[in-house]
């Protein structure tokens, strides 16, 4: 659970800062090195998180900023103007949209810490490829699992369960997506893993009993520290899903 | 046995993105386009996730969806032929990615929904979004170009191949349909852009005939309306 994990959602600054000594100067240093990246986020999306983990996997230091998205701030209207989401990453004043590509920002900019793309140009193209599926199908469909109801919601739930199928075959029996090492489908994917739970519920199926070895792999990234800072409890994720669907009226 | 092969035809704008790229480079290569209404059991073997064009194959190994191929090319052949697509520096590759995601996601459905339209007010809404979209991309190109002819500056980059290939069928379009979408009025930056593009050696080696792209997008249009007027029946 993030240290600073708070279900008052205020746009008060949460700044995460790596000390390395006690010295007053270092913590300066580290304040100042932290403004020189901004995130503005919200707590629970998984788009924000594929960030977070990215920098938490390449100990950069930044300041976390908690967007409201019903009073969206002027920073995050002026930093992302074509579509207003979040998540944005602002490093030295310049914003970088869109998770995927702040993760692949990120990974080309702090290139010192271990690299979240593959260098071999095929296994990178495999990367890509497998970071983009994850990008163009689970969300959507998996808000069709729990805003939808009767034949819609069972043709939603038939596609994820193939969702689930094709990443599992495509783990198979690797440690992670990338081989070895956590790498960039590994951060693309599992924020969605502290939704299996909602998605099964919600679905009406075992997310276990269909892909297992992706049970196992999300457990063995949650021993990733920037991993299991990040992501929220599960019931959270559900209480949140819950609390959109009374939002929406579905009941 | 050609070491370089591409599964499609430059009639598919996602397939032209990966010629561009390929004619970028001087990189020679097999295309191998697939019959209209059929895949072969190559593209099937090569993409069984989406079984879509195009498909690179290098050295046995396929990739797919055309912006990762573009990718692969450029991080393949650094060097060759007019030199790298991508940008130099981090920020701009960002901001060169971030465009791409937008043409992808909400450009070209836009452009799709125009020629899908059934209504005269579905048709005005569709034209209206596609050029609130290309207004976007015109701003982008003015703080991008910095007053040099490309989306890339003084070359070719990743936008202007990832946008640049949808020019012949936003032509086309207009044509058949007697609409201005890329309006020189109101996006003179994007006009001026596209006869740059268009004038480019590597992309006239592989842009296809308008004449073709009128031809083709004439026979879909006639496909889908008998499929909707056989659907009424």
């Amino acid at each position: 659970m993030p240290q600073t994990a708070s279900l008052h959602l205020t746009n008060r600054l949460h700044i995460h800062i790596v000390l390395e000594s006690e010295s007053e100067r270092e913590r300066e240093r580290g304040a100042r090195m932290a403004e020189a990246v901004v995130l503005l986020d919200v707590w629970v999306s998984p788009f924000g998180q594929r960030c977070r983990i990215a920098l938490a996997e390449k100990g950069v230091a930044y300041e976390y900023k908690e967007e409201d998205l019903a009073n969206k701030s002027p920073l995050l209207l002026q930093a992302n103007p074509v579509h207003k989401k979040i998540p944005v990453l602002i490093h030295d004043g310049k914003p970088v949209c869109e998770s995927l590509v702040i993760v692949q920002y990120i990974d080309e900019v702090w290139s010192d810490g271990a690299p979240i793309l593959p260098a071999d140009p095929y296994a990178r193209a495999q990367a890509r490829f497998w970071g983009d599926f994850v990008d163009k199908k689970i969300y959507d469909c998996g808000i069709r699992l729990w805003k939808l109801k009767g034949e819609a919601h069972q043709e939603a739930k038939k596609e994820f369960i193939e969702i689930l199928k094709v990443l599992e075959a495509e783990l198979g029996d690797r440690k992670y997506f990338g081989g070895d090492a956590f790498g960039y489908v590994d951060i693309a994917l599992v924020p969605f893993f502290a939704w299996f739970y909602t998605y099964e519920t919600c679905g009406g199926f075992s997310v276990e009993a269909e892909a297992p070895k992706l049970v196992a792999w999300g457990k063995r990234c949650m021993e990733r520290e920037s991993v299991s800072q990040t992501l929220y409890d599960p019931l959270k994720v559900y209480e949140f899903v819950c609390s959109l669907k009374k939002k929406y009226g579905i009941e | 046995m050609a070491a370089v092969k591409l599964i499609g035809s430059p009639i598919s704008p996602f397939v032209l993105r990966t010629m561009i790229a390929l004619s970028l480079k001087k990189v020679e290569y097999e295309l191998l386009p697939e019959k209209l209404g059929e895949k072969s059991e190559l593209l099937l073997k090569s993409n069984p996730v989406y079984k879509k064009i195009p498909v690179l194959i290098h050295h046995d190994r396929p990739i797919c969806e055309s912006a990762v191929i573009v990718e692969y090319i450029d991080q393949v052949w650094p060097e060759s032929g007019y030199g790298a697509i991508l940008p130099a520096d981090a920020y701009h590759r960002a901001l060169h990615r971030f465009w791409t995601f937008y043409v992808d996601d909400k450009l070209f459905p836009s452009l799709v929904a125009i020629g899908k339209a059934e209504t005269e007010e579905a048709k005005a809404e569709a034209v209206e979004q596609f050029r609130a979209g290309l207004r976007l991309l015109e701003e982008a190109f003015v703080k991008l170009s910095e007053g040099k002819a490309f989306f890339g500056g003084d070359q070719v980059g990743f936008l202007d191949v990832m946008l640049g290939c949808f020019v012949v069928w936003i032509e086309a379009m207009e044509e058949v349909l007697s609409l201005e979408l890329l309006e020189e009025a109101t996006m003179p930056a994007l006009h001026g852009w596209v006869v740059s593009f268009r004038a480019h050696e590597a992309v006239k080696e592989v842009m296809p005939e308008s004449g073709k792209v009128v031809e083709f997008f004439k026979m879909i249009r006639a496909m889908r309306m008998k499929a909707a007027a056989d659907a009424a029946n």
